[in-house]
């Protein structure tokens, strides 16, 4: 918001191979978030290039971003952002109705995604009758209800206590499992373990990107 | 844009908080509930008024004869003159474009003494002598019989039309008055109809104590002559009688030897110049009541759209997570917009039925009142154009009053506004 303006990203260069389940580490100021949100066209990067799917993303307006964003991207928030006036399975259905799909068929979807996170039972549920947890879980419904390529998480665990947590993880490694692509921003060590790729950013710049050998959640449930 | 998916969104929104939307509502209510009521208040007063003009023909004026102020031809200022009877067709011919031209004469008059006797009953009445054509220009309602028509004129039939309140003061209640002898100051005459009127000045009562005979007979059993008293004269209906004035007075200037530039000798009244006074006074109300209707309104606008403003302020968490899910920026100014033409329109709905109820049962009270001939006010009401123009005028501001909120809502950017909680 500020009018001074700072680098906060300062030549990062990597790619995410479909299927991956990619951590983004570092500690708070390290660029992060930045660089989720660039990779989520929630902001813009001053320079560089950007292919999602083979696909150049530059130069857009908000229009065309907006229908992007819709198509190729499903995004999980560390506060959840859920739409506080509408139900769970309304929230699941909101980016299908984005999309144009009727609304009959646009909740027969959302249901289905509910029932995959396990909140079939709490559709017609608000959010704030919902644990942390389970909101989350709407969340992540959400973001699967549209059907995208790449799901964007900016630490999703952060609002939650560990159990929860390692829950929501297992959930999270078994949308993995099943192909998509995931990344996630964690400044948990614990949490990064749980991928199958760790990149640490530091100042703007990357300083160590590895693979490493997944946890998995469901052995600390 | 507009199905049903908008119309729950719209409803889910608006009704998340209730008491702030109903206060919202109410500041357009009252804009075109007083927009509403006060154009009926103005139609209530002319309709009043316009009655008040009871149903005499409105483009009409009325001559009479004045003292001449300027020698002319010889003959002294000071001089007194009559209209004859041969003025009626000089000014027919020389004046195009008037529909009737009514010569009348009178007897008696306003208090004067007893001039009318039947039996042992007596009273003092108004005694016109008077052509056919004026039931046309100064309409009387004829309730038993006829009014006097050209054969009466021609044959100079003593017969007498009279009010209903000559018929109470000389005839008793079951006497049937028709084909029963009067007595005009000594001469008899048939009554052959009676009348009754509605007023034109107030004076009701008056108006219904009065006397039509044949002018012929009148002039004849008075000894009139061909003396006329004054005359009634009205213009055709594409017409304007103000402008036929001049050219009428002129007639009678040169057929009486007045100087041209008398403006004395000749005195007359203006019944159409009256009109479009009082005309232009209502029309100068209602422009008055536009105008505080509207600004009224204006301000129950701004207060929507400041509104719709905290609206979007507080929601600016919830629509950029609309964003990110892909809301386009049209999708977030469509669903500001219909939000906000939604409140008013349903306010201003809910406006123009209160104030057409209120309007409604004001006139019922009105009908059940006994009936008033001094009422200054009658039967209020607004015409469906008002109500087409007020509803344009909600559609338009209800769209100008979201227009700003839409457009701050979708400027922030929505990571921004995903920040802000």
């Amino acid at each position: 918001m500020g009018s001074n303006s700072l680098h906060v990203l300062k030549g990062i260069n990597f790619n995410v191979q479909e299927g991956e389940l990619v951590a983004i580490m570092g500690s708070s100021g390290s660029g992060k978030s930045t660089l989720l949100n660039i990779l989520g066209m929630l902001d813009e990067a001053d320079s560089g290039s950007y292919f999602l799917d083979g696909l150049p993303i530059k130069n857009l307006n908000e229009k065309i971003a907006a229908q992007y964003r819709n198509k190729f991207l499903g995004f999980i928030f560390q506060s959840f952002n859920l739409i506080t006036y509408k139900n769970a399975v309304d929230n699941v259905a909101l980016p299908l109705y984005y999309q144009g799909i009727k609304r009959k068929e646009r909740l027969e979807k959302a249901m289905y995604y509910l029932e995959k996170v396990g909140l079939a039972e709490w559709s017609t549920h608000l959010p704030n009758e919902l644990s942390g947890g389970q909101k989350q879980r709407v969340a992540i419904a959400r973001a699967l209800a549209s059907e995208p390529k790449v799901l964007l998480a900016d630490e999703p665990t952060g609002a939650l206590d560990t159990k929860t947590s390692y829950d929501v993880m297992d959930l999270i490694q078994g949308i993995n499992d099943e192909g998509k692509t995931i990344l996630i921003v964690t400044h948990e060590p614990d949490i990064a373990n749980m991928t199958k790729r760790i990149v640490n950013l530091k100042d703007g710049l990357i300083i160590d990107d590895t693979v490493v050998q997944q946890v998995k959640a469901n052995v600390h449930v | 844009m507009i199905n049903k998916d908008s119309w729950s969104e719209i409803i889910e929104a608006l009704t998340a908080n209730w008491f702030r939307t109903l206060l919202t509502a109410f500041g357009v209510f009252w804009g075109i509930f007083i927009l509403v009521i006060l154009l009926a208040a103005g139609k209530g007063l002319e309709n009043g008024v316009k009655q008040g003009f009871g149903d005499i023909a409105t483009n009409t004026m009325f001559m009479w004869t004045q003292t001449v102020s300027k020698p002319y031809k010889g003959l002294p200022k000071g001089r007194r003159y009559d209209f004859k009877i041969g003025d009626v067709p000089s000014i027919r011919e020389e004046v195009p474009g008037l529909l009737y031209v009514s010569p009348r004469n009178r007897l008696g008059g306003f208090r004067g003494s007893n001039n009318v006797v039947r039996g042992l009953n007596t009273g003092a009445f108004n005694v016109f002598g008077d052509y056919p054509e004026i039931i046309k220009q100064d309409p009387i309602n004829i309730t038993s019989g006829r009014f006097i028509n050209y054969g009466d004129i021609d044959n100079r039939r003593k017969v007498a039309v009279i009010g209903s309140g000559v018929q109470k003061e000389l005839f008793s209640e079951e006497e049937e008055p028709i084909g029963e002898y009067i007595k005009i100051q000594g001469v008899n005459f048939m009554v052959i109809g009676t009348y009754s009127k509605k007023s034109n000045n107030g004076d009701g009562e008056e108006g219904q104590k009065e006397i039509y005979v044949p002018f012929t007979s009148f002039s004849q059993a008075f000894n009139y002559g061909e003396r006329v008293g004054w005359m009634a004269i009205t213009a055709q209906d594409d017409q304007s009688i103000t402008n036929l004035k001049e050219d009428i007075i002129e007639v009678v200037k040169t057929n009486h030897s007045i100087h041209p530039e008398d403006n004395r000798a000749v005195g007359s009244f203006d019944l159409f110049a009256e009109f479009s006074k009082i005309n232009g006074l209502f029309l100068a109300l209602k422009g008055v009541a536009y105008f505080v209707g509207t600004l009224v309104l204006l301000s129950g606008i701004i207060g929507i759209s400041n509104i719709m403003l905290i609206v979007v302020k507080e929601r600016t968490n919830e629509i950029g997570i609309r964003r990110a899910l892909g809301a386009s920026p049209w999708a977030v100014r469509g669903q500001i917009l219909l939000e906000s033409i939604f409140l008013t329109i349903i306010s201003g709905m809910a406006g123009i039925a209160v104030s057409t109820g209120i309007i409604f049962l004001i006139n019922k009270v009105l009908e059940g009142a006994p009936p008033d001939d001094d009422s200054m006010f009658a039967n209020p009401s607004v015409d469906l154009s008002v109500i087409v123009v007020a509803l344009v005028i909600l559609i338009t501001s209800g769209l100008l009053a979201g227009l700003i909120p839409a457009q701050v809502a979708i400027k922030t950017k929505p990571i921004d506004a995903l920040r802000s909680e």
